[in-house]
């Protein structure tokens, strides 16, 4: 298991940098931000931990048409499949490799893009937090979509067409409680939610995702 | 026989026209596309039909040839 | 004789090519009678005007958008489960129809909205729900168009329905959360039932019934087409061994 993990984390930072993609392209998008609604500080301030979780949730989703298709494409997932372990741990560890390299990097640069962004200071811990606990729900559900559209030559926009509609609980909580925490307001709620999102994905989509893999390796 | 819809006119016939055309594109989606897929099913059964007509016909061809040689 | 007995396509296109032109007429019959009596025969609200005729055409297609949704559940299970591949292209059939119901409710919902509250589109939980509903039925569509084997394709948008749902029933209540962390007491919901007088109920009821009878012979026609479709792709595929 810690092998398959290490090969995983291993592939993913050779090939193409995985780590740096997902940051590269977070920062993107908040540079983007106030090219299109103005630099008004202010503005900026408000909307900054919606902007925050939105660029973490589309540098997730760029990365995962590559959480399976590597494997898919060489075979290995075909081994991977008769091997001992279950296929449900090998969905899970693929999710756990994906949130290594792009959640795991993302929440630890949230804080410094919500200075770019203005963010309030009572808004860093909880959109830190926030951060840390959605994007392992977000890595689960993303190697469920993989793991419908592996087979597919261009399955790319098909995935994000799939994904994101299973993104929005995830995203409603968790920038919730980011923007609960910028303002000042109660957060125990939202925050709660989150974590049983989180919680539940990681206890079920595994399960889901290695049906998929199998209907798909049939 | 027209109801007076008072200051609402434009937004009650536009509902009713967009959901009518909407009806109207599905229901007539539906009919195109089952229309078409009878019509290639009967020809292709035909097809295969004849074909098979045509090669039953032709072994049995090769069968009187033979029976000549 | 059992239900089952309708999972052969056989016998399912037997009864559904008797039973079609009845449910189509009979739908057909209730939309015109319904909508007529709505449109033409019904007073204006004292509050909304003559916008209340909207409610015929925005209460049933947003019924339907989600029963729908529910049947290509069910439906997805039976094939899931018992594998019957009529049930599985019946989940197909029914997901363009359900899609346009959603489409139906959204602008008629609009309209209304802009007279009444002064607004075309407002982020109230209801109307979000239906869009989110609206990705999903687009998404579900996309995954059936793109894979090649039926089978697969069968399975994986089973999975993808069931799984599905799940997630959309937790964007319904993340929604109502969200909403009220937006604006408090601020909500705008439809009329609920109980409040609609007996004026309206009725020639609402018989448009209910004709957009129920319009969904089920929409899924049995879609479901006809697919099933002579697989045949077809069947009798192909047979060819080019035979060669």
């Amino acid at each position: 298991m810690m092998a398959l993990l290490r090969r995983d984390l291993a592939l993913a930072v050779r090939a193409g940098g995985g780590f740096g993609l997902a940051l590269a392209f977070f920062l993107i998008v908040v540079t983007l931000v106030p090219f299109a609604v103005g630099p008004a500080s202010s503005l900026l301030a408000t909307i900054a931990p919606g902007v925050l979780w939105l660029g973490a949730l589309l540098a997730c989703l760029l990365s995962l048409d590559r959480l399976l298709a590597l494997d898919f494409e060489d075979g290995s997932l075909d081994l991977l499949a008769t091997a001992p372990l279950p296929l449900e741990a090998v969905a899970a560890l693929k999710a756990l490799a994906h949130w290594l390299t792009t959640g795991l990097p993302l929440t630890l640069a949230a804080p410094i893009f919500g200075v770019v962004l203005n963010l309030p200071a009572s808004g860093y811990g909880w959109l830190t937090l926030s951060i840390a606990i959605g994007t392992p729900a977000l890595s689960v559900i993303g190697a469920f979509g993989a793991a419908l559209t592996v087979g597919l030559k261009r399955g790319g926009l098909l995935l994000s067409l799939i994904v994101l509609p299973l993104y929005i609980p995830t995203l409603i909580f968790g920038a919730e409680v980011a923007r609960r925490g910028a303002t000042g307001l109660e957060t125990s709620t939202p925050l709660a939610a989150l974590a049983a999102i989180t919680l539940a994905c990681t206890a079920l989509m595994p399960f889901a995702a290695a049906a998929a893999i199998r209907i798909n390796l049939r | 026989m027209m109801p007076d819809l008072g200051t609402y006119t434009v937004w009650v016939l536009s509902a009713y026209g967009v959901s009518l055309g909407l009806l109207a594109a599905i229901i007539g989606l539906s009919i195109v596309q089952a229309r078409r897929a009878l019509r290639d099913l009967r020809q292709m059964e035909e097809g295969r039909a004849r074909a098979r007509a045509a090669s039953e016909s032709s072994q049995g061809h090769d069968l009187t040839e033979r029976t000549h040689g | 004789m059992s239900l089952w007995e309708y999972a052969n396509p056989t016998k399912f296109m037997a009864l559904t090519g008797a039973a079609l032109p009845w449910v189509a007429v009979g739908s057909g019959a209730c939309l015109i009678v319904g909508l007529t009596w709505g449109f033409f025969f019904t007073p204006d609200d004292f509050r909304q005007g003559s916008t209340v005729k909207i409610i015929y055409l925005h209460v049933p297609a947003a019924l339907m958008a989600i029963n729908a949704w529910l049947m290509m559940l069910v439906t997805s299970l039976i094939w899931i489960v018992r594998r019957h591949h009529v049930s599985a292209l019946a989940a197909k059939a029914a997901a363009p129809v359900g899609a346009t119901f959603t489409l139906i409710a959204l602008a008629t919902g609009a309209l209304w909205g802009q007279p009444m509250w002064g607004t075309w589109w407002e982020w109230d939980p209801r109307l979000t729900s239906f869009l989110v509903l609206f990705l999903f039925y687009l998404g579900y569509m996309a995954l059936w168009a793109a894979i090649e084997d039926p089978d697969t394709a069968a399975d994986l948008t089973s999975v993808l329905c069931l799984v599905g749902s799940v997630f959309a029933i937790l964007s319904r209540y993340a929604l109502l959360f969200w909403n009220q962390g937006l604006h408090q007491g601020a909500s705008l919901s439809l009329d609920k039932e109980e409040n609609v007088a007996d004026v309206f109920w009725y020639p609402l009821l018989v448009c209910i019934a004709g957009f129920v009878l319009l969904f089920v012979a929409l899924v049995f026609l879609r479901a006809r087409t697919e099933i002579r479709l697989r045949r077809m792709k069947a009798l192909m595929a047979r060819e080019r061994l035979a060669q």
